[in-house]
């Protein structure tokens, strides 16, 4: 497996990671950093482990009875897979967003504050501007702005899968984590996510899960190839999808995988 | 395809027979309470031809069975109201926290053991807790406060708040557990503990069937009549003190129809007005109570 990637801060540290679902091996020694300020796409066929993975890095794992887990995830020097980590702060600083939108049923500003609210911010002055600074980083704002009381439940699919962005970004995470953020949205809403992703980039550390091998082509830096639960390959993503090094997962991404 | 012409009549007449049966069971069902509905409007209507409409929603003073007769159901309206406000104030937080538990906390298990013993709590005979209201948290409450009446607004209030209780966290249950999972995700996904889940996700994204249970349980405590009957005594009163003796509109009906009232005279016509009345606040309420749960419903399908 080739890891060299180009040098670069290393946000996320996955060492010799492993995960069960009762006696299912999930994840199988996983080995890979994540690098800081990019985007990087998990891809691999249905069931190889990519939520499982993502999951881990910001302990929605935890919810799962029958989960287990060894190996590390170090992040800023901590191992976020350490049970007496809190993980309530570590999702303070991992972000995520699922794949079926999940607003909830309060109004967009509400949605948006309700992170910052939860942290302690009371200063209607400050939850405003949080509203609208993150709106605008979700590409959402000139929709909404002048319906920010309406219920989020009115918005479209779209809308409502950037809302949740604006949501996970109002609480100024590190990390951003996109399970497949576009499989329920059409060609237009996913174009519009997928622009917000590069622009992201910059302030953000990404890890998307994708099934669409444009998507992340598109995207992302760094790719990850993940076959049952293995981590086939991993590397530049136009190294991935010009010259990968393995032929697993040139048959995946050419789709002569069934 | 082999088709037997008489064994396909058969089942065709076979059906339409159980289809015309089942048809009248329903028919019926709906004569009944057309009837009843009959029976109230005529009766109420002719009690009106007697008594003002103004004067019964005026006055304050209920004394049909009297020399001097007042019709005013003011006193009645107050002292349903009192108690049923009283079960309420005690039955809706604690049945919040009980769905809380249930819902968010409980494992399987124990709500597998809890659910069956609230639902028992509702099945006990009303009677019974109108002498448990009587003759055990009345005492109880005396002993707290010495001026309290041995017929009072309180206790029956108290006694009917635990008794709406399982209505309260079973339907407020029902409505938290079908907040679907992927809002507790988010929730946790943004670094919510447990507690903030449930009350800042859960509590709110259920409120609309949490306000349909209250207005659910209200009605049935509106309806409740043992109880008071019992425990609140039978004394039309126009008050809002807790601490004295009221009479519901159901307590009345009982105290009439328990009596030796002669058909066709006013005190007889009284029931009607105040069944009337009673029917029309509970009506009102429980269809306000499903269209609420019928649109907390709608929100998540
Ligand atoms: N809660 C769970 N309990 C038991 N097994 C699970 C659980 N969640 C996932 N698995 C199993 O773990 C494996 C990896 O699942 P995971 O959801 O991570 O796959 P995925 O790569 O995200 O697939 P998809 O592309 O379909 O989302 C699968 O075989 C799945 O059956
Ligand atoms: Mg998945």
């Amino acid at each position: 497996m080739s890891q060299n990637l180009n040098a670069g801060d290393v946000c996320l540290k996955v060492e010799k990671f492993n995960a069960w679902y009762d006696q299912f091996h999930a994840l199988k020694d996983i080995n890979m950093d994540i690098r800081k300020n990019k985007v990087t796409a998990m891809i691999g066929p249905s069931g190889c482990g990519k939520s499982t993975l993502i999951r881990c890095f910001n302990r929605m794992n935890d919810f799962i009875p029958t989960f287990r887990q060894t190996g590390k995830i170090l992040f800023e020097g901590n191992d976020l897979s350490d049970r007496f980590i809190d993980p309530v702060e570590v999702r303070i600083k991992v972000g995520m967003v699922f794949q079926k939108q999940n607003p909830f049923p309060k109004s967009i500003a509400d949605n948006v504050t309700y992170g910052p609210k939860i942290m302690g911010v009371r200063q209607k002055s400050r939850l405003d501007a949080i509203v609208e600074e993150s709106l605008r980083n979700a590409a959402l704002w000139d929709e909404v702005k002048d319906k920010l009381k309406s219920s989020a439940l009115s918005l479209s699919g779209g809308q409502q899968q950037r809302l949740c962005i604006a949501r996970a970004l109002a609480m100024q995470p590190d990390v951003l984590l996109l399970d497949e953020p576009c499989s329920a949205l059409d060609p237009i809403a996913t174009s519009k996510i997928e622009e917000l992703i590069i622009q992201l980039k910059e302030k953000y550390t990404i890890l998307i899960v994708t099934h669409n091998m444009q998507q992340a082509a598109r995207v992302s830096d760094h790719t990850a190839y993940l076959y049952l639960g293995e981590l086939i390959e991993y590397d530049e993503t136009t190294k991935i999808f010009t010259a990968p090094a393995q032929k697993a997962t040139e048959d995946y991404i050419t789709g002569r995988m069934g | 395809m082999i088709i037997n012409s008489s064994s396909v009549q058969i089942r065709k007449i076979k059906e339409n027979t159980v289809q015309a049966i089942l048809f009248g069971c329903a028919i019926f069902s709906v004569f009944v309470t057309a009837g009843i509905i009959g029976v109230l409007s005529f009766e109420t209507f002719e009690f009106f031809r007697e008594v003002s409409i103004i004067e019964f929603f005026t006055d304050t003073q209920w004394t049909p069975l009297f020399t001097q007769k007042h019709f005013g159901i003011a006193p009645l309206l107050c002292g349903t109201f009192l108690t049923s406000a009283i079960a309420l104030i005690v039955a809706a937080p604690l049945g919040i926290l009980t769905s809380v538990y249930l819902s968010e906390y409980a494992s399987p298990r124990v709500r597998r053991v809890i659910k069956p013993i609230l639902e028992i709590l509702a099945g006990v005979p009303t009677v019974i807790y109108g002498y448990f209201a009587l003759l055990f948290v009345t005492p109880l409450l005396q002993k707290v406060l010495p001026d309290l009446p041995g017929f009072n607004a309180l206790s029956p209030g108290i006694v009917m708040g635990i008794m709406i209780l399982p209505i309260i966290s079973s339907l407020s249950e029902d409505a938290m557990y079908a907040v679907p999972q992927s809002l507790r995700n988010a929730a946790y996904a943004l670094g919510s503990s447990k507690l903030q889940v449930s009350f800042k996700v859960v509590i709110p994204s259920a409120f609309s069937g949490i306000t349909a249970s209250f207005i659910l349980a209200i009605s049935r405590a509106i309806g409740e009549t043992m109880l008071v009957a019992i425990a609140a005594g039978q004394m039309p009163n126009l008050t809002l003190n807790p601490m004295e003796s009221v009479m519901t509109m159901t307590t009345f009906i009982v105290q009439v129809s328990l009596g030796d009232t002669q058909t066709g005279t006013i005190e007889y016509k009284t029931i009607f007005a105040v069944g009337t009345m009673l029917f029309l606040l509970t009506f009102g309420l429980n269809i306000i109570g499903h269209k609420l749960r019928k649109r907390f419903r709608e929100v998540y399908a």
